[in-house]
């Protein structure tokens, strides 16, 4: 009979390469765990709720309304969008919503495990799965919501729509690289979560969220540096059917967050037994 | 018999902590960076780091079990958590094979608003089962957790009971090769302990074990090796359970007799045992079947009070009553001289088992027994035997052919 033999010691005498695989396998067997997670906190998220999933929206939507109506009312002047002002205010701010949550979700599952963390082994990988789970669900709503929006001001059906998904996955593949390197950290310093949040609502206004990107100035550089930018025109692009325009910056973007995130995987792998021993059970 | 092979070894593990929570949090941060070369540097203690766990060794083989027992902060949970593998040694290795369940918390990954049908499904994955796993044991664990009736009731309406049966009942379709089990029996009634116990036993011939309890009959009655934990460090490590177990109970000895309740009516002058074979550690010790004669002198404040009535009481080590000695007789043959008067309370043949016991005295007076002087522990015996045994009383016997 072979048994599986497990050595813990001080040295993590792996290369990247062995973890990354360890790391892989995890994410394998413990499929199971990461969707009973998401499972159980979805379930629970709507169980005690009317409004259920209508509050997946209403954040985006409300803060898209604000726009519109600054817009509309004259208040504030913006760049020529190309589409019609509300499609392109609501799809702003769903995107970016769906980032800034993927940013958040590997701190906020790793956090919401604690109790469990501290006194079970189990495969750390599956809370990391189980919030792109929760963020594909979340997501998907607003998909649709978007689609109904973008046939509401009659933009019409384009055959881009259907790599829609495959954009928004790219955007939550690159919130979550994100979110794997800022969790260990932001687990012990609380400090590390506020400036994130700060920092993202800062960031949505250099990000051409609300507004396009300007034809010159300061903004227009920091919009164009901005690496999240080019997530939202190309996945705004797939939604209207309207040519990328920084389909290059977009691309070399997939190409570093890739790497990055198995990067991140094994980073978040060998930094939670540091974390929970500093943290409280 | 052929030695089963060793599925828990330990070497040299060490683990130190942090005192500080803003110093421990910096460590943290170092520790995350170093930790991305491999950290394979020495490591000795930093400022405000002490060792939690120092220098523990042992081998586990199948179907035994080893007893972690110390007091509180003494370093058990550190290396249960170490065994568990969720935080790394800071020296030394383990080595475990095969496929390792803990109970260390019962009815992790409930979650309140979920029914107890759904959070079997949760509590399941954390431990590792795949979902075949759990619909084929579905209604087995439901039968064993004896809530049936409420198996689709949101959790946090169960009391505390039927949430740890619920979550025992979905740890014990686990089968593993090693079990970690930290003071989780604790909880529950007594039907659950017995439960668990026979759980436990079934599953000991294939298991290696290792048990943390503060129960030392739970302790003696499981355990074939221990290791007493002192600050970390290993105080006794063996196979002799009853010598493990007065050591540790040897730390809480040293408390001093306390006097519960006086109404300054009386007073103790001394205590002391006669006749003793030995004094060893402060403790005199008895032969078993020897005779117990506790010489007593009180001191009263009025010389013409009424001899009270005066009940004395052994406890044993776990501060279980055992058994109260005959009261004094009435009218009293004693007197009171010199405004004090003694005594000499003697029990013939004692046939306590092996070990240490304590004694308590209760005084009262008149008619309603009112109480006037109540102290514990007045001093400690101990009763020498070659025989070790777990009951607190070897009563003599004999065997003989029928008439």
């Amino acid at each position: 009979m072979s048994l599986e033999t497990k050595i813990y010691q001080r040295e993590n005498n792996f290369g990247l390469g062995d973890l990354l695989k360890a790391s892989l396998k995890d994410i394998y067997s413990s499929r199971f765990l990461a969707r009973q997670i998401a499972e159980r906190d979805i379930k629970a998220q709507y169980r005690q709720s009317y409004l259920g999933i209508i509050w997946a929206f209403i954040t985006p939507l409300a803060t898209a309304a604000v726009w519109v109506f600054l817009n509309l009312s004259g208040t504030i002047r913006v760049t020529d969008t190309g589409i019609p002002y509300p499609v392109y205010a609501f799809s702003g701010t769903l995107i970016w919503s769906i980032i800034v949550e993927a940013i958040n979700a590997p701190t906020s599952s790793t956090n919401s495990a604690r109790s469990i963390l501290t006194k079970i082994n189990f495969p750390k990988e599956a809370l990391v799965i189980s919030g792109i789970y929760k963020l594909l669900f979340n997501s998907s709503v607003k998909i649709v919501l978007l689609l109904a929006f973008i046939f509401l001001f009659g933009i019409g059906f384009h055959w881009s729509i259907f790599l829609l998904p495959v954009a928004i996955f790219i955007a939550l593949v690159f919130g979550t690289t994100i979110g794997l390197f800022l969790t260990p950290v932001s687990i012990l310093y609380r400090d590390v979560g506020k400036i994130v949040s700060v920092g993202l609502s800062f960031l949505m206004y250099a990000t051409p969220v609300v507004y396009a990107i300007p034809d010159t100035g300061i903004m227009k550089t920091l919009m164009e540096i901005n690496p999240i930018s080019p997530i939202i025109l190309t996945t705004r692009n797939m939604l209207t059917g309207t040519m990328p325009e920084y389909l290059g910056y977009y691309i070399v973007i997939i190409l570093l967050a890739i790497p990055l995130l198995f990067v991140g995987l094994v980073f978040y792998r060998i930094s939670i037994p540091i974390i929970v021993e500093r943290m409280s059970a | 018999m052929e030695e089963k092979e060793v599925l828990v070894k330990v070497e040299g593990l060490s683990k130190k902590f942090c005192k500080d929570l803003k110093t421990s949090l910096w460590y943290g941060i170092k520790d995350l960076l170093s930790n991305l070369n491999g950290n394979q540097a020495e490591r000795s203690l930093r400022e405000k780091e002490f060792w939690a766990v120092k220098d523990i060794n042992f081998e586990l083989r199948r179907g035994e079990c080893l007893g972690l027992i110390g007091h509180n902060g003494a370093g058990k949970s550190t290396l249960l958590k170490m065994l568990n593998g969720l935080i790394n040694p800071d020296a030394g290795k383990i080595t475990i094979k095969g496929r390792v369940g803990a109970l260390i918390e019962l009815g992790a990954g409930f979650n309140p608003i979920l029914t107890g049908r759904e959070n079997i499904y949760n509590n399941g994955a954390v431990l590792g089962f795949t979902r075949k796993e759990i619909e084929e044991k579905l209604e087995e664990i439901i039968d064993f957790a004896e809530i049936r009736e409420f198996i689709d009731m949101p959790v946090q309406n169960y009391s505390s009971g039927m949430k740890v049966r619920l979550g025992f009942a979905v740890a014990a379709q686990m089968k593993p090769d090693v079990l970690i089990i930290d003071e989780v029996l604790a909880v529950g009634d007594l039907g659950f302990i017995l439960k668990c116990f026979k759980t436990i036993d079934l599953i000991l011939p294939n298991t290696a074990i290792i048990f943390v309890s503060h129960s030392m009959p739970q302790v003696s009655r499981l355990c074939d090796e221990i290791i007493l934990l002192e600050r970390g460090r290993s105080e006794f490590q063996g196979k002799d359970i009853a010598k493990a177990i007065d050591l540790y109970y040897g730390h809480f000895t040293n408390n001093q007799k306390n006097i519960v309740f006086t109404d300054g009516s009386l007073e103790l002058e001394n205590v002391e045992l006669l006749d003793v074979e030995n004094v060893e550690n402060e403790i005199a010790q008895i032969l078993w079947n020897g005779h117990l004669k506790i010489y007593f002198r009180f001191r009263v404040r009025n010389p013409k009070m009424e001899i009270p009535n005066f009940n004395v009481s052994i406890f044993d080590k776990e501060q279980r009553p055992l058994a109260i000695l005959q009261e004094n007789l009435k009218p009293s043959n004693f007197k009171i001289k010199n405004g004090t008067f003694e005594f000499v309370v003697i029990h013939r043949n004692i046939q306590l088992s092996k070990g240490i016991y304590s004694i308590n005295m209760h005084v009262s007076k008149g008619k309603f027994n009112t109480p006037i002087l109540r102290i514990n522990d007045i001093l400690k015996f101990q009763i020498l035997h070659d025989k070790d045994i777990w009951p607190p009383f070897l009563l003599a016997s004999t065997f003989e052919k029928p008439t």
